[in-house]
């Protein structure tokens, strides 16, 4: 998937996709959050800041799940399950979902305890266009992890 | 068609859109089966979904569109109106006193001598029986009686009457749907009949039905009747949409009813 | 007031973790829309907090945002360990509340 560190090739398939949605996907923009700019990856890195300090965020331990394509960015199915115990010595505290390009990449936060069992979460977001998703998970030993994943989004721009 | 949309600038997007993937955007899944919800040629708009889109569909829970079904059994046990009367008081169980009465609207009224669709059955029992306010088109109650009601035929075979004294209006909601209209000078037919599974814009093309009816609608966040679809399209086309309830709408109600004959009721389906 | 929806398992066994799916109505108003007529800005109202209380404690609790869909829909998991009530609270931005309780049935 893109990263936004590296410059990215596009696929074939991908320039496909985006001649065929580009037009699309500026008015759909409108639609959903008009008037508002989208936050970039500073506005993202700051608003993780904000719910987990300066910690260090490693990878692995979250399954993340969300549509390839997206049909409309109103209703976005998210799913998500940490690997953890959840025991009371060791279980997620919490999850923090983030949307990179939304115009506030603040999704919503996700407070586990022991009795939950499993960490396993399905939710449903909207989303402004493609743009990747952040979870990031705060264990109950203070250890931080972060997982990001894209979604493409096409929003229809017909019809009442 | 094409030529009369180039040249109007900003729209001729929409042109190339559409042509650039009508006919190729789902020719992968046509070998696919769906089930129910495909009865020969007819494919509902549920077989044009996403596996996301069809899963919130797929769980009664899951699927929003119950929130307001829940509003309309609510109304159908509520006693209003001068004769102290609910639905239920003449109508008692829906799941037996309705199954079927939704998959054969709308219907020939010899009274209003013209046809009449579901909603405005509603409110007719409602002001004659129970002396009661109707309620408006498009209300969170009218929406939710409509699917409690139309929810009671889920999986029954679509089966309108479009012979006797229903033909001329069948003929009418024909004419309608074949007729150009609005500044793109489309008809229904020219995106529903010659172009399903292909795109227009962002939107995929389906076969028009109208099983699902009222359904919610992703882009809507929320549920919605047949006729605010009609509306939509009709504005789509820059067209003058017909007001909610319109004879014109009622009549095209039955034709595109028909047009989906024997499918299912999916009443309330989820659509994007 | 928003109609909520809950959905558990009839009964469950002591120790089983099972699945708590709730649905409730709300717009979930951005504030960042516009009323297209006088083009003012719609003010923001979300529900913003979400709380599930079982067998006496807080066992999970969420913040939203605007990206929340309207009508929000929200699964998780929950461990069987006795008998009683689950409660489940929505509060919105103006500090109205929605409450729904349901009960749980542990066998074993």
């Amino acid at each position: 998937m893109a990263d936004k560190l590296k410059p990215h090739t596009y696929k074939r398939r991908e320039v496909l996709a985006l001649a065929g949605t580009g037009v699309v996907v500026v008015v759909a923009g409108i639609g959903l959050f008009p008037g508002a700019a989208s936050a970039d990856a500073a506005a993202v890195a700051k608003a993780i800041k904000k719910r987990i300090g300066d910690k260090p965020m490693k990878s692995g331990r979250i399954t993340l799940e969300l549509p390839e394509i997206a049909e409309n960015g109103n209703t976005v199915p998210i799913g998500f399950e940490i690997d953890s115990p959840m025991t009371d010595n060791d279980y997620v505290k919490a999850v923090h979902i983030f949307a990179e390009k939304n115009p506030n990449p603040d999704v919503a936060t996700f407070r586990f305890t022991p009795g939950n069992g499993k960490a396993k979460v399905s939710t449903r977001m909207r989303l402004i266009k493609s743009q990747n998703i952040i979870a990031v998970a705060e264990m109950s030993d203070g250890s931080v992890y972060m997982t990001k994943k894209a979604v493409k989004v096409t929003i229809g721009g017909c019809g009442g | 068609m094409r030529k009369s949309i180039q040249g109007i600038g900003a729209l001729a997007a929409l042109a190339v859109a559409f042509s650039a993937f009508a006919g190729t955007a789902f020719a992968g899944k046509d070998k696919m089966n769906f089930g129910k919800y495909q009865v020969g040629e007819l494919r509902t708009g549920y077989t044009f979904s996403t596996p996301e889109t069809r899963a919130i569909q797929d769980d009664d829970f899951e699927n929003p569109a119950f929130l307001w079904v829940d509003v309309g059994e609510a109304l159908w046990n509520k006693k209003e109106g001068k004769a102290g009367k609910s639905c239920a008081s003449c109508h008692k169980n829906a799941s037996a006193s309705m199954r079927g009465v939704g998959a054969r609207y709308p219907v020939f009224n010899k009274k209003l001598g013209k046809l009449q669709n579901l909603e405005q059955r509603i409110n007719q029992e409602r002001v004659e029986k129970m002396q009661a306010k109707p309620l408006k088109y498009e209300s969170k109650e009218l929406l939710g009686l409509t699917m409690f009601v139309r929810n009671q035929s889920k999986d029954m075979p679509i089966n309108v009457s479009i012979d006797g004294p229903a033909a001329p209006f069948f003929e009418k909601g024909k004419k309608f749907y074949f007729q150009r209209r609005g500044q793109l000078d489309m008809a229904c037919a020219n995106c529903h009949v010659d172009n399903p599974g292909g795109m227009i814009r962002a939107n995929l093309l389906s076969q028009g039905q109208s099983n699902g009816f009222p359904l919610y609608r992703l882009k809507w966040q929320k549920p919605g009747s047949l006729h605010r679809r009609f509306r939509g399209c009709n504005k789509q086309v820059r067209a003058k949409p017909y007001s909610y309830g319109a004879d014109e709408y009622v009549n095209l109600e039955l034709y595109v009813a028909w047009r989906g004959q024997g499918l299912p009721v999916e009443t309330p389906a989820v659509r994007m | 007031m928003a109609k909520a929806r809950v959905k558990v398992p009839k009964s469950v066994k002591k120790g089983e973790v099972f699945q708590v799916k709730t649905l409730i109505s709300h717009k979930m108003e951005t504030g960042l829309r516009k009323n297209k007529k006088t083009g003012k800005k719609i003010p923001r109202k979300i529900i913003n907090n979400f709380v599930c209380t079982y067998d006496g404690k807080e066992v999970f609790s969420s913040d939203w945002h605007p990206a929340v869909s309207a009508n929000p829909y929200l699964a998780f998991y929950v461990k069987a360990t006795k008998s009683g009530p689950m409660n489940f609270k929505w509060t919105d931005d103006d500090g109205k509340v929605t409450d729904k309780s349901v009960n749980i049935s542990v066998s074993g």
